[in-house]
């Protein structure tokens, strides 16, 4: 079977960028990729949005970001799984390639988020959830989180600052990320004083979300331009896993079985067990989303995964490192775009070019994107090449 | 304006009206037509009592537009007695403490604000606590 190589990766800093379009920030973002591969030319090209056609207006991205990075008249659409819409993307690009179908295909994540005002954006972000019956009753994603976060604090009987550990570690590491949102560090004290958003959920709990776009070019390992620069890092691994929609149509809305799922369906694709990762982009959007995720891993046991966050396990020279770049908590939430923004991140780290948050020998990465609670769950399993 | 998606919606948010399946009995809100028990057809249509209890709430502060007049405004996952649950929004709580485990019982209340200034304001349910005594 072919090899199938990330040969390029590309990313804009996440931020509420006014100057910028929709268009602007996917073409800068394919073009810093492009260029990172020695500039491969894509056959095919995948675009993971979620709010372009309703917040933007603008739909047809195939058509629009062709033309725009001028990629020529190859063949380009969007592909949606809500916030694991770029973990879609790059799904579909890795099948094409393996099918025989492509040779390098191009994948972006790209969400404009900051043209309109946060109520409205949020309104329209609640498309994630159940719209008839959970959003119409005046459920948001922050919302469904808190949900969860309740139900969590009471069967195990913690502290509601219990998860605390989760944001604090997200922003030690956004500290060393250019590309990130929040780049200051985050205290206990503020933690536990913080405004509550849904409650017991409070604002350092949730991920802000912000405008994004990152990209990545894959190919064949044995099309690598010559003296291609960089470290081969591999895609050894991918699945796509669902659950009930709405939070209320489980039977355990804390399993989040289709986590469980996916990352064990694209460790195995890939040969390895999960406990083997070197690092973990998981999904932290919201705390809780993150202590779930290491709970149906089976890295933590259930009622435990908040210990990990709050003894350093999850740090960059620890255990398990992860959210090593600030996660979508500090580096910032750019919805559609996350999945991408996690596959560079896990690139960067493989390649051993991921600054003072490098972890030591990194060899296997895994990447987590959740669509709502773990609604859709995307795994990719991404590994280094050993050269001699 | 959605005036069909709303209205095709009225038996569900007015009176909780699920179907229960013929083959194993399993009670199915909101109605599916195919029971997600056992997968047989399911469309006898069943009336729920509307009495549960709270499986999980929390606190919305900080709401989407339509919802901002109300805030903040508590939104529970409520276990129906007789099985499925639901998300809907607490009301009539007075000064007492939510707590999962806690019983209520549906009532009809406005829901969403006239979004778009075209007369569209949406009732549905809400759940308060059972009075006791």
């Amino acid at each position: 079977m072919t090899d199938v190589v990330v040969a390029g990766i590309g990313q804009i800093p996440v931020g509420d960028h006014y100057s910028l379009s929709l268009r602007s920030m996917g073409v800068q973002a394919l073009n810093k990729a492009l260029h990172d591969s020695g500039d491969l030319k894509p056959d095919a090209l995948y675009i993971g949005n979620l709010l372009g056609s309703t917040l933007s207006h603008q739909a047809n991205l195939g058509a629009l970001f062709t033309d725009y990075a001028r990629l020529g008249h190859i063949e380009a659409y969007t592909t949606e799984a809500a916030g694991a819409s770029g973990a879609a993307a790059l799904r579909v690009a890795y099948l094409a390639i393996l099918s025989g179908y492509a040779d390098t295909v191009a994948v972006l994540g790209v969400e404009k988020w900051s043209d309109v005002t946060r109520e409205e954006a949020d309104a329209l972000l609640s498309q994630e959830l159940d719209y008839d019956y959970e959003a119409i009753p005046g459920l948001n994603s922050a919302g469904e989180a808190g949900l969860l976060m309740q139900r969590y604090l009471y069967e195990y009987n913690l502290p509601k600052d219990a998860l605390a550990g989760f944001p604090i570690q997200a922003h030690a590491n956004a500290l060393n990320n250019p590309n990130a949102l929040l780049r200051k560090s985050l205290t206990a004290e503020t933690y536990a004083s913080a405004p509550m958003l849904s409650d017991p959920l409070n604002l350092y709990d949730g991920a802000a979300y912000a405008d994004g776009a990152a990209a990545l070019i894959l190919t064949r390992r044995e099309l690598l331009p010559k003296n291609f620069p960089h470290p081969i890092v591999r895609l050894l691994g991918s699945s796509v896993s669902v659950d009930a929609l709405s939070l209320h149509d489980r039977r355990d809305p804390l399993a989040f079985n289709a986590v469980k799922t996916a990352v064990e369906s694209a460790a195995l694709q890939a040969g390895i067990m999960p406990v083997y990762t070197d690092v973990f982009e998981l999904d932290d959007s919201f705390s809780i989303y993150a202590a779930l995720t290491l709970e149906a891993c089976g890295f933590a046991e259930k009622g435990t995964a908040w210990q990990m966050a709050r003894d350093g396990l999850l740090a960059p020279g620890a255990k398990l490192p992860a959210m090593t770049m600030g996660g979508c908590k500090a580096r910032g939430n750019p919805i559609g775009a996350k999945g991408v923004y996690q596959a560079v991140e896990a690139v960067q780290q493989l390649r051993g070019a991921a600054g003072p948050n490098q972890v030591k020998n990194a060899r296997i990465a895994l990447t987590l994107a959740l669509g709502g609670p773990a609604s859709t769950a995307i795994a990719h399993v991404f590994d280094r090449v050993e050269t001699r | 304006m959605e005036n069909p998606r709303h209205w095709r919606l009225n038996k569900q948010r007015y009176a909780l009206v699920g179907e229960v399946c013929p083959h194993c009995e399993a009670k199915i809100f909101p109605p599916r037509d195919v029971c997600p028990e056992c997968g047989g057809e399911a469309k006898n249509r069943f009336g729920f009592s509307g009495k549960g209890k709270v499986f999980s709430y929390t606190i919305m502060r900080d709401a989407p537009a339509g919802y901002e007049h109300n805030t903040p405004y508590t939104v529970a996952i409520v276990a129906l007695d007789e099985g499925p649950m639901v998300t809907a929004q607490l009301t009539d709580l007075g000064s007492e403490k939510v707590e999962i485990g806690m019983p209520v019982e549906m009532v009809t209340r406005k829901i969403r604000e006239d979004v778009e200034k075209k007369g569209m304001i949406i009732y549905g349910y809400k759940f308060r606590p059972v009075m006791q005594g």
